[in-house]
């Protein structure tokens, strides 16, 4: 149970950010060309591999106490971000994020700046690099909390490497923004997985024991996302009242 | 550094520090009990809930 959820929240947080990758390296590929954005993207691949490698080993050799209860707080401040966000957009406090909205966008700003010469596109590889790295970053991090506190970071690895192996498959034939994939379930799903996970070794890491072993994430799973909807609820309600009046 | 500090604070703790001065102080509550002999499981997963109505409550005003 926790091995798969420890691939599903890294594969659905992978495949969220990789879609959002994606459109930023398509719309800067298309509008200035391949051979500079793509630089990019491996220079930003490389890096965020640098991380995992750097940052993997570092937190794994914190005592577990000590890991559980710093790491586990991190992922579930970290967790209730990404709840908050997708909650606020549920409930129409925050825009949806729109893919396609985002690619003609990011090509607009690209389309905006001249070229220097026919070398290396600076704009293009520092904005694929940028883009791929700030969307990577978290996915890092989530891989390398996930993984230390299960005690495996290849796992999780595995996960995130596999929702971007599939995102880029899926462009590639579709050549075009991902804009069917339900970005907005996904984050709401991952919100929840690292609010469930954090709260559950945060806890362990303050030393009490949860009634019921690990069969308390599934408890915990879903009182949180019972919670969720109802505050999605609540919150769409006090807005249909707030626009009526 | 500052910018560094600033896009770490932003990468973790984001629009709103009340989530995350909630959870620390309810980690360190659960430590306290615990070592008192009380039941702690229960501490975490209320201020969760508690600090999330809490803070789409202030989103909402002020959107």
């Amino acid at each position: 149970m926790a091995s798969l959820s420890l691939l599903l929240a890294t594969f659905l947080a992978s495949a969220v950010e990789a879609v959002e990758a994606f459109t930023i390296v398509l719309a800067v590929g298309v509008t200035r060309g391949w051979r500079s954005t793509l630089w990019g993207v491996a220079a930003a691949s490389l890096a965020l591999a640098v991380v995992v490698a750097v940052l993997g080993p570092a937190v794994t050799s914190i005592p577990i106490q000590w890991l559980r209860i710093v790491v586990g707080g991190l992922l579930l401040v970290f967790g209730l971000q990404w709840l908050r966000k997708a909650i606020l957009r549920a409930s129409g406090y925050k825009p949806l994020h729109d893919e396609e909205a985002a690619f003609e966008e990011e090509r607009a700003a690209a389309g905006a700046v001249g070229r220097t010469g026919s070398g290396l596109d600076p704009y293009a590889f520092t904005v694929a690099f940028k883009g791929v790295l700030l969307e990577g970053l978290e996915v890092a991090f989530i891989v390398v909390t996930f993984g230390a506190n299960h005690g495996n970071i290849p796992l999780a690895a595995a996960g995130a490497v596999a929702a971007v192996a599939v995102v880029l498959i899926a462009g590639v034939v579709v050549r075009a923004p991902l804009a069917a994939v339900p970005e907005n379930t996904m984050k709401f799903a991952v919100g929840l997985l690292l609010t469930t996970f954090g709260t559950f070794w945060a806890t362990e890491g303050a030393g009490a024991s949860w009634p019921g072993g690990d069969a308390a994430l599934l408890g915990l799973l879903a009182m949180y996302t019972v919670v969720s909807l109802l505050l999605v609820r609540l919150l769409a309600r006090g807005r249909g009242a707030a626009v009526a009046a | 550094m500052r910018g560094l500090g600033r896009f770490l604070y932003d990468f973790v703790v984001g629009d709103d520090p009340l989530v995350a001065v909630l959870v620390v102080a309810a980690i360190a509550a659960a430590w306290l009990l615990d070592r008192a002999g009380v039941e702690a499981w229960w501490v975490v997963p209320a201020a969760v809930i508690a600090a999330l109505a809490l803070s789409l409550r202030r989103a909402a005003r002020t959107s």
